[in-house]
């Protein structure tokens, strides 16, 4: 057993846990937030999608251990009290969501695609940055329009990408 | 009802709890001392067993249970639900074999259960399995839809000759094949429609909760039709369906793959009464490619007869499809119950349809998204494109020269349906006016330019929704007049609770956020069907209507005499008399209502109503699907670069959502066509498609926008008005990607190009058609 500290959606949790045990069974199993999902067993549904430090990351495919000290935003972290953030209120408006299993991947996708590319997206450049989510339900049709909206609304509020 | 009344596009009211992480789909339920399980499943696509040594996975660390075939046998237990009686040939009966949802001496696909581990942890009952020591017997398999009944073949079932399952006609060969041989022009085409899979992201899973002190069992699952599913449970386990507890929660997707009761929720349920435990199983995602059961897949000849003016005379259809090695309750009727769409929207004199279904040593196979209609309408529109092609004649114009007019209406096809109403050429219109179908050959030689073959093709379809069957729903005020409404159809990410609650928030006009909505548990909901074959909106929606209907007349006679009147409106949650100026808001009544004081003698106090709708007439949704694309001859990469639908759903509940339904529908028929491939060793049946490394799914990247536009002709075969419409996406796409593919290429003389069209096949076709004119 291995004790791993980090600090998720603003709160610091310290437990012990098998080495082998990923990030996203940490998430899910450990610290019951359950808003992360699993997908696949190979890396490219993006289902498990969390923000380590900012940047986007596939949790199926990193230990906790190798994310001890760091901080963690998942999809349960990002509405204040009572209000969206952006992008759920982006997801919600432009009906982007059906079964909505894959959606809080995208949603920390689109975040991670915002810290990287800025708040002012082309359909191309979303539909190109979606390569790593897949999604059954929606067709991508709407989910591109809002996270383009969604990026949209966040302009201003986030710092932009360096030039 | 201002904003979120029907027929607005109202953004759901499940959003947001979904969006915040508080989805609770199967592996987000945790139990008290829940256990784990794990199915051993099959190496070899057919094998004898000669024995199963679970010694030394039985003493392995924090494991429950490890239970065989031999222990289901020896409990006593049923098998899954097989798939109803058709005929083989003549009058002999189909075959339906055993079902156990263990085998005992034989495996029959690769994935087949052979044992299932039940342990403290999911990694310990894993290392358990490791540990169980199978002796098999490889036998031959075939896995080949095409070859499965051909002399000489391995039979999956000893006692089923040639593998074949049933035969199913329909229609009049006689007069079809005269038809034929005597006609000015007789188009051929065998056409092989590749095998899928539903991709559900989220994978099945289940957890079974037996309760010892009641006699009960609890399944908690992705499901459609919950009620069903009780039943069915119910005899696998031989027990009263009264002592099932079936709980749908969030489904992560569906498409029809989920609703068959499968090994593994008999697994945990027989699992957790053994151990004592909640058991809780969850695929992963190469469990879910090798156990989920498959989609479309079949080999169909097809001849269509013409005059020389292009009008349809006859259709005659051959088609050979799997069951797959078990005959899954419901894995027969893609073959049967939606032939009819074959017909099309056309006026065909005479038809004949006759379908061999056949055993293979793969998964079983059963419907999905569309069910046997998807198939159906890319056999026809692809004939139709075919014989403009041969013919000369433009593929709208074909299409319009055979429409069923609306005069005709209703119009009874020579095969299966009878279509009640239907505008098929005025969409057609519309459809080609919003794709600019005329200024088509500009944007081709533009394209050209650019060195991309620009490709345009269209398709006009039509399906059968909600057949007859019955559908219940009930509306409960409480002491405080707010309401709860109980409902059997069952979400998988269709939006039922907003578009449900907007039905009833229009009819008695209570505020949406004094709704709440339940579905999917049958201890909660008193009656229910379930989802399936496009049938909520017409059924879940017309009980929901009926049980409101009756709410009002309950509710009005209250308000008539606690206002003592006799003249009584309602209006917008209002009850209003006109004779005294004085009203009652239906929240007033409700409350009211639980005095029994404030009701007229003789009435039952409260404000509850439940109705079950029974449906009789099926509806037909249909419509238009203009597709073009960009191919690269180089590469054979296939770009979307336009998509067009007008569809006919009938009345629209909510357009937001509506549309939702048509571009997933439309993916994965685009996605079927282009890149979705279940693929199967010929030799050794070993699935070779088996991750998201092989099975190519559609991404974001290869969708362009997609214009949509209802053209509701309103059906009277409901009270609604609706014709289904989760199913008319998928319907629709693979005829129209197919079309526009063929068309791209058929500056090269290509005519015909089977799923999938890969980069690879593309590149390979275009080769051979340019060698073949040197």
């Amino acid at each position: 057993m291995t004790t791993v500290t980090m600090t998720v959606n603003g709160r610091t949790h310290r437990a012990d846990i098998e080495p082998r045990t990923l990030l996203v069974h940490f998430l899910r199993e450990h610290l019951r937030l359950t808003g992360t999902h699993v997908g696949c067993d190979t890396s490219q549904c993006g289902a498990c999608v969390v923000l380590v430090n900012g940047r986007g990351v596939k949790s199926c495919t990193r230990l906790a251990v190798a994310c001890d000290g760091a901080d963690i935003t998942t999809v349960e972290g990002l509405a204040t009290g009572d209000e969206l953030h952006p992008m759920q209120a982006a997801f919600r408006e432009h009906h982007a969501l059906q079964c909505g299993f894959c959606t809080p991947g995208m949603i920390m996708a689109a975040l991670d695609m915002i810290a990287r590319k800025g708040t002012r997206l082309d359909e191309n450049t979303i539909r190109k940055e979606l390569e790593g989510n897949i999604c059954r339900c929606t067709g991508y049709h709407n989910i591109v329009k809002a996270i383009q909206a969604g990026a949209a609304a966040m302009t201003g509020g986030v710092r932009q990408a360096a030039e | 009802m201002g904003d979120f009344g029907l027929g607005q596009p109202v953004p759901r009211t499940e959003d947001p709890r979904l969006l915040r992480g508080g989805g609770r789909y199967v592996d987000d339920i945790i139990l008290p001392r829940m256990a784990y399980g794990y199915v051993l499943r099959s190496l070899y696509a057919h094998a004898r067993i000669k024995s199963i040594d679970t010694t030394a996975a039985k003493a392995a660390p924090g494991v429950l249970a490890v239970l065989t075939g031999e222990d289901w046998r020896a409990a006593g237990l049923g098998d899954l639900p097989v798939g109803k009686a058709e005929m083989r040939r003549g009058s002999e009966p189909m075959y339906r074999p055993p079902y156990p949802p263990l085998v005992q001496d034989r495996v029959r696909w690769v994935g087949d259960y052979v044992a299932f581990v039940i342990a403290e942890t999911l990694n310990q009952a894993i290392d358990a399995a490791e540990l169980i020591e199978v002796d098999y017997e490889p036998l031959p398999a075939v896995v080949s839809t095409a070859d499965a009944a051909k002399p000489g073949a391995p039979l999956v079932w000893d006692d089923c000759p040639n593998n074949i399952c049933y035969i199913h006609q329909v229609g009049d060969k006689a007069a079809t094949e005269r038809a034929i041989a005597s006609a000015d022009h007789v188009v051929r085409q065998r056409f092989v429609i590749n095998r899928v899979t539903a991709v559900t992201m989220e994978p099945r899973g289940c957890v079974g909760n037996y309760d010892a002190a009641r006699d009960r069992y609890t399944i908690h699952t992705g499901l459609q039709r919950a009620f069903q599913y009780r039943r069915e449970i119910s005899t696998v386990l031989k027990v009263p369906e009264s002592k099932v507890h079936v709980i749908a929660g969030d489904i992560g997707g569906s498409f029809g793959m989920k609703t068959a009761v499968y090994n593994e929720a008999a697994l945990v349920l027989f699992g957790s009464k053994v151990t004592g435990r909640p058991v809780k199983w969850i695929s992963t995602r190469s469990e879910a490619f090798l156990s989920d059961a498959q989609g479309r897949d079949n080999v169909t000849d097809a001849e269509l007869a013409l005059d020389r003016n292009g009008k349809f005379l006859a259709f005659k259809v051959k088609t050979t499809l799997p069951v797959g090695a078990y005959l899954q309750a419901g894995g027969e009727s893609s073959g049967v119950a939606n032939i009819g769409t074959l017909a099309g929207v056309y006026t065909i004199p005479t038809m004949s349809v006759e379908v061999t279904t056949v055993f293979t040593n793969t998964n079983p196979m059963r419907p999905y998204r569309g069910n046997g209609r998807p198939e159906a309408a890319y056999v026809i529109e692809r004939m139709v494109d075919l014989a403009a092609d041969e013919l000369n004649i433009d593929p709208a114009e074909i299409r319009r020269r055979n429409m069923i007019p609306p005069e005709a209406m209703p119009y009874k096809t020579a095969l299966v349906f009878t279509y009640d109403c239907g505008e098929f050429e005025k969409a057609l219109d519309v459809a080609l006016k919003m794709a600019d179908y005329a200024g088509f050959e500009a944007r081709r030689k533009e394209a050209k330019a650019r060195g991309k073959l620009r490709g345009i093709g269209l398709s006009f379809t039509i399906e059968r929704a909600a057949g007859p069957g019955l559908e219940g729903a009930e509306i409960r005020f409480d002491r405080s007049g707010t309401v709860t409404v109980l409902c059997g159809s069952v979400s998988h990410g269709q939006g039922h609770e907003t578009t449900f609650k907007q039905l009833v928030c229009d009819r008695l006009g209570v505020d949406p956020k004094d709704v709440h909505y339940i579905s999917g548990d049958t201890d909660a909901v008193f009656f229910g069907e379930g989802t399936g074959g496009s049938r909520s909106a017409t059924m879940a929606g017309a009980a929901l209507n009926g049980a409101a209907a009756k709410i009002v007349d309950k509710a009005k006679r209250i308000a008539a005499h606690m206002l003592e009147v006799d003249d009584i409106e309602f209006e917008a949650g209002v009850f209003r008399s006109r004779k005294t100026n004085r009203s009652l808001t239906i929240g007033e009544v409700a409350r009211a209502a639980m005095n029994p004081k404030n009701v007229p003698a003789g009435m039952e106090p409260g404000l509850v109503a439940s109705m079950i709708y029974r449906n009789e007439a099926t509806n037909f949704p249909n419509g238009c699907h203009v597709c073009e694309v960009e191919i690269d001859e180089e590469t054979g990469e296939v770009e979307m670069v336009g998509y067009t639908v007008v569809d006919d759903v009938g009345t629209v509940l909510n357009p937001l959502l509506l549309k939702g339904q048509i571009y997933g529908g439309v993916a994965q028929g685009v996605g079927q066509i282009l890149m979705e491939d279940i693929r199967f060793d010929p030799e050794t049946g070993q699935l070779l498609t088996g991750s998201f490394m092989d099975y190519a799914m559609p991404r974001a990247a290869h969708f362009s926008h997609i214009e949509v536009k209802s053209c509701p002709v309103p059906t009277k075969t409901n009270p609604l008005g609706v014709k289904g419409a989760g199913e008319a996406g998928s319907v629709g796409a693979m005829p129209a990607m197919a079309n526009a593919l063929v068309d791209a290429l058929s500056v090269y003389g290509v005519r015909h190009i089977d799923m999938p069209a890969t980069p690879e096949r593309i590149w390979r076709t275009i080769a051979a058609a340019k060698a073949a004119r040197r």
